[in-house]
């Protein structure tokens, strides 16, 4: 065989690898806009992160490891630039939440109503875009956490691969934004009794 | 330590299943007998599928087309 049949057959390998990633990449654009969603304040900014994700992917698809999580990989990226986005447009800096206990929301919705709260779903006192609200006032350090962990559905150890931070941060991180997310959600959405 | 303060304490973990089974199986015997402690546990539970609901959205149509325009064109 010739070099150039070598040649040719190395570069229609490497395009037909090329097309498979960027169609497997494609197929998880809904999750990975699922947690863009979350980690950015509205669409439009979610979508150009989105974008700038798939962007930079496509161009570094080679250092992708086949086999390996791709989920986990494209959200790698995207929340590198995430972290980026946030330093470059310096927003308040970040400063240690004020944190209730884990009853802290349910006390404070029983001592609104005055009473016990007997309903079957006293979840749904509160307003859904409160609790989106509450998510964005969230520091971002926990609240990468808690929309891999709670929203996206990854595992601690993706989170802690995602994030490259040790899987004990995770779960520290993940346990302190809950609770900061219902202190946030009280003030927004309870009247002091 | 208060029992009920103790279960405030291992809620999360309690619901994220990673307690032993020792722990467990005295959060759930404290939780039969304590209807305080039970409805907060549920309200726990449900809470974290609200925010689940509340903070999703679904991609716009607009951006899967341009996602797909990043595509390496066929030769």
């Amino acid at each position: 065989m010739s070099d150039t049949d070598t040649e040719g057959r190395r570069i229609a390998n490497e395009a037909r690898d090329r097309v498979r990633f960027e169609e497997d990449a494609l197929e998880l654009s809904d999750q990975v806009f699922r947690v863009a969603r979350g980690l950015v304040n509205s669409r439009e900014e979610a979508e150009d992160l989105v974008q700038q994700t798939y962007e930079r992917a496509f161009r570094s698809w080679r250092s992708f490891t086949p086999g390996t999580n791709l989920r986990a990989w494209l959200l790698r990226i995207l929340t590198n630039l995430n972290i980026d986005r946030a330093r470059r447009d310096q927003r308040r800096p970040q400063t240690q939440p004020m944190e209730e206990t884990d009853y802290f929301l349910y006390n404070r919705l029983e001592q609104s109503a005055g009473e016990p709260l007997e309903e079957d779903r006293v979840v749904e006192r509160l307003s859904q875009d409160d609790v989106v609200g509450a998510l964005s006032a969230v520091p971002h350090d926990f609240r990468d956490v808690l929309v891999l962990v709670d929203i996206g559905d990854f595992s601690y150890q993706d989170a802690a691969q995602i994030l490259d931070i040790p899987i004990g941060t995770v779960m520290s991180r993940l346990h302190r934004a809950r609770r900061v997310l219902k202190q946030e959600l009280a003030e927004r959405s309870v009247e002091a009794p | 330590m208060d029992p009920c303060d103790h279960c405030e304490e291992v809620m999360q973990p309690y619901l994220d299943r990673s307690l032993s089974v020792e722990e467990k199986q005295a959060v759930e015997l404290h939780l039969d007998e304590c209807p305080w402690c039970s409805k907060r546990f549920r309200f726990e539970q449900e809470f974290r599928g609200y925010v689940r609901v509340a903070c999703t959205e679904e991609m716009p149509p607009s951006l899967r087309e341009k996602l797909a325009a990043l595509r390496t064109p066929l030769l």
